[in-house]
C-alpha cells in the first residue's frame, strides 16, 4: 500500500481514540482542576484563589474523612489480598482440569451481579432481624436481635467482598504460570514450605499482587455505595463528600478540589506501588 | 504445597476447610438476596413468613410485585436503552483502537496507551463529577455566547451514556486488542493476494476472527453498563436508569420486591455470562 494512504488509515483510526481520550478524559479533569483554583466573588464573577483546598485543611471533618478513606482503603486492600492469597493459590496450584476451571468461575460469579446487589445482601445478613442475627439467637450465643449493620467491620466486610474479585483473578493468573517444578527444586535445595513461599511463589506472583492491589485500592477509594449503605453515622467517605459537595450544597469549586485530592491520593498510590515492586504500569493495567 | 509434595493431612484438610469457608462468605449475600424474593412477609428480613410469589406477580399495594411496579419497570428500560448505546459506541471505537494500537507504529504511540488505560485508575465517582463540570462549563460558554441552551450537556441520560462509554471502551480496547494480537496477518494478505481490497479482507476475514471477542467485549459492556452506580449517580438527570432507582428505594427502606428485582438481575447477567462463555469455547 503507497504512503499516504497508509497515514490516511492512521488518522482514521487516530482521530476517534483522540477525540475521546481529550474531550472525555483530559479536558474534564483539566476543568476540574482549573474550576478547584477558583472562588466566586459575585453572579458569575470568580477569582483565583486557594481557598477551596485551604478549607480542606481548615475543617478537621474534611481532612478526617479524607485520612480515615485513605487508612480504611488500604487496610481493605491488605486483608483482601491475605485472604485472596491462599484461596488462588489453591485453585491454581492444587486443582485439576474441570474443578479448577469451575472453581474459577465460581470467582467470577459476584462480579456479574451488581455492586448494588451484592451490598443490599450484606444488609439482609447483617441486620437486626437479619441472618446471622438470628442465626446467633437460634444457637443461644445471644438472648436478644444484634445490630451488625451500621459500622466499620461491616463496611470492611462489605468492601473487601466487593473488592475480592479484582484480586482472585490477577492472582490465579499468575500462580497459574508458575512451574510446579519450581517449587520442588525449592524443597529439593532444603527449603521448607515458608522459605519456598517467600523465595518462589510470593516473587513470582508479584505482579499479580501488584496489579491485584492496585486495583482494589482504586475501588475502595472511589466506593460510594458500601459506606453510604453499610455505615453508620460517622464513618463517612470521601466520595460522599464529594457527592455532598456537587450534589446537595452546589459547591463545585470545593468539589472540585475535593476530587482532585482523591485524584492525586489515588495517582500516587498507583504509582507508589509501581514503583515499590517495580512494575510497570502498562503492564499491570493490561492484566 | 503442591500435589506431588506430602503435607500433613491437619494442614490439608484445613487448608480445605478455609477454601469452603471462602466460597460460603461469596456465596451467601446472593443467596440471600435470592431466598428473600419468596418470603412471604412486608420486609427483607426475619421471620420467615413462609413462600409466596407476591414480589413478582402481585398486582396491589402494600405487595406491589415486580411485574406491576411501573416505576422500577420503566427504570429498567431506562437501563437498558442506556446500555444497548454505551456497548454499541464503546465497541465501535474499541475495535478502531484495536487495529490502531495493534497494526500501527506512530510516534507518541506508548504515551497514548498509558493515556488509554488511565479510565481505569480514575474512580467512578471522579470521572463522573469530571464530565459534569465540563459539559456545563462547554453548555454555559455556548449559552453565554449564543444563548442557546445545549440540554444534552446538562445532567441526563446522554451524559449518562457519555460518562459510561468514557470508561468502559477502555475495558473493549484491552479484550479486542489482545484477540486481534493473535490474528495471524498472512491471512489478511492471503485474501488481499486472491483479489480482495483492504477493506474486503478486513471485513470478511479479521472482523469474523475477532467475533468472539467481540460478543465477549459486548457482554462486558452492557453488564459494566447496566450495573454501573458511582459514573451514572453523579451525572444523572430525571430519568433515574435501574441502580439509582433501586438505591433510592433501598434508602427509604424497600419492601422484597427489591430481591425480586435483584432475582432477575442475576439471572439475566447469569444468561449472558454463560452466552459469552459457549460463544467463546465454540470459537474460541
Amino acid at each position: 500500500m503507497s504512503r499516504p494512504a497508509l497515514r490516511l488509515g492512521l488518522w482514521l483510526l487516530l482521530t476517534p481514540l483522540l477525540l475521546w481520550l481529550v474531550l472525555l478524559i483530559l479536558l474534564p479533569h483539566v476543568d476540574m482542576l482549573l474550576i478547584s483554583l477558583r472562588q466566586r466573588t459575585g453572579p458569575g464573577q470568580y477569582a483565583f484563589s486557594l481557598g477551596n483546598y485551604l478549607a480542606f485543611f481548615d475543617e478537621p471533618l474534611y481532612w478526617r474523612t479524607f485520612v480515615r478513606t485513605a487508612t480504611m482503603s488500604v487496610l481493605a486492600t491488605a486483608l483482601t489480598l491475605l485472604i485472596a492469597f491462599p484461596v488462588s493459590y489453591y485453585i491454581a496450584k492444587l486443582m485439576r482440569g474441570r474443578a479448577k476451571s469451575l472453581l474459577f468461575l465460581m470467582c467470577l460469579i459476584p462480579f456479574w451481579v451488581s455492586e448494588l446487589v451484592r451490598t443490599y445482601g450484606w444488609m439482609i445478613l447483617l441486620r437486626e432481624s437479619g441472618l446471622v442475627s438470628g442465626l446467633l439467637q437460634w444457637l443461644g450465643l445471644v438472648d436478644r436481635p444484634v445490630e451488625m449493620l451500621y459500622n466499620d467491620v461491616a463496611v470492611m466486610v462489605g468492601l473487601i467482598y466487593t473488592a475480592m474479585l479484582f484480586m482472585v483473578v490477577p492472582l490465579i493468573t499468575t500462580l497459574d504460570s508458575l512451574d510446579d517444578a519450581q517449587i520442588e527444586a525449592g524443597y529439593d535445595l532444603g527449603g521448607n514450605g515458608w522459605n519456598v513461599l517467600w523465595e518462589v511463589v510470593v516473587p513470582h506472583a508479584m505482579p499479580g499482587i501488584v496489579s491485584g492491589c492496585i486495583v482494589v485500592f482504586m475501588l475502595t477509594l472511589g466506593n460510594y455505595l458500601t459506606p453510604v449503605l453499610i455505615g453508620g453515622k460517622d464513618s463517612l467517605w470521601f466520595t460522599e463528600q464529594i457527592f455532598t459537595q456537587f450534589i446537595t450544597r452546589f459547591n463545585w469549586e470545593q468539589g472540585s478540589a475535593f476530587g482532585i485530592l482523591l485524584l492525586v491520593l489515588s495517582s500516587f498510590m498507583v504509582w507508589a506501588g509501581l514503583r515499590l515492586s517495580r512494575q510497570s504500569f502498562t503492564r499491570v493495567m493490561s492484566r | 504445597m503442591i500435589p506431588s509434595i506430602p503435607q500433613s493431612p491437619l494442614f490439608r484438610h484445613g487448608y480445605r476447610l478455609y477454601v469452603v469457608t471462602f466460597f460460603l462468605f461469596l456465596a451467601a449475600p446472593l443467596a440471600v438476596v435470592a431466598v428473600f424474593a419468596f418470603n412471604d412477609s412486608l420486609f427483607p428480613s426475619l421471620p420467615w413468613g413462609g413462600w409466596t410469589l407476591d414480589w413478582f406477580f402481585n398486582d396491589s399495594e402494600p405487595k406491589l410485585g415486580i411485574f406491576h411496579d411501573d416505576e422500577l419497570l420503566e427504570s429498567i428500560g431506562i437501563s437498558f436503552f442506556v446500555a444497548v448505546f454505551v456497548t454499541l459506541f464503546s465497541l465501535g471505537l474499541a475495535t478502531s483502537n484495536a487495529f490502531l494500537f495493534e497494526r500501527q507504529d506512530f510516534a507518541g504511540k506508548n504515551l497514548l496507551y498509558v493515556l488509554m488505560l488511565t479510565p481505569l485508575v480514575i474512580p467512578g465517582v471522579i470521572l463522573g463529577v469530571s464530565i459534569l463540570i465540563f459539559g456545563s462549563s462547554i453548555a454555559n460558554g455556548v449559552e453565554n455566547q449564543t444563548g442557546y441552551d445545549i440540554e444534552w450537556l446538562r445532567p441526563g441520560l446522554p451524559l449518562v451514556i457519555t460518562g459510561q462509554f468514557a470508561f468502559i471502551t477502555t475495558i473493549c480496547t484491552l479484550i479486542l486488542a489482545a484477540r486481534l494480537r493473535k490474528f495471524d496477518t498472512s491471512l489478511e494478505e492471503a485474501a488481499m493476494n486472491l483479489g480482495a481490497t483492504r477493506v474486503e479482507a478486513i471485513r470478511t476475514v479479521t472482523i469474523p476472527y475477532l467475533r468472539p471477542a467481540l460478543i465477549g467485549a459486548g457482554v462486558v459492556s452492557f453488564l459494566m453498563s447496566f450495573e454501573n452506580f458511582n459514573t451514572t449517580l453523579m451525572l444523572v438527570g430525571s430519568d433515574a436508569p435501574l441502580t439509582i432507582a433501586m438505591f433510592d428505594r433501598l434508602r427509604e427502606g424497600s419492601t422484597p420486591v427489591l430481591n425480586a428485582v435483584s432475582l432477575l438481575l442475576m439471572l439475566g447477567s447469569a444468561t449472558l455470562a454463560l452466552i459469552s462463555v459457549l460463544v467463546q469455547r465454540r470459537e474460541g
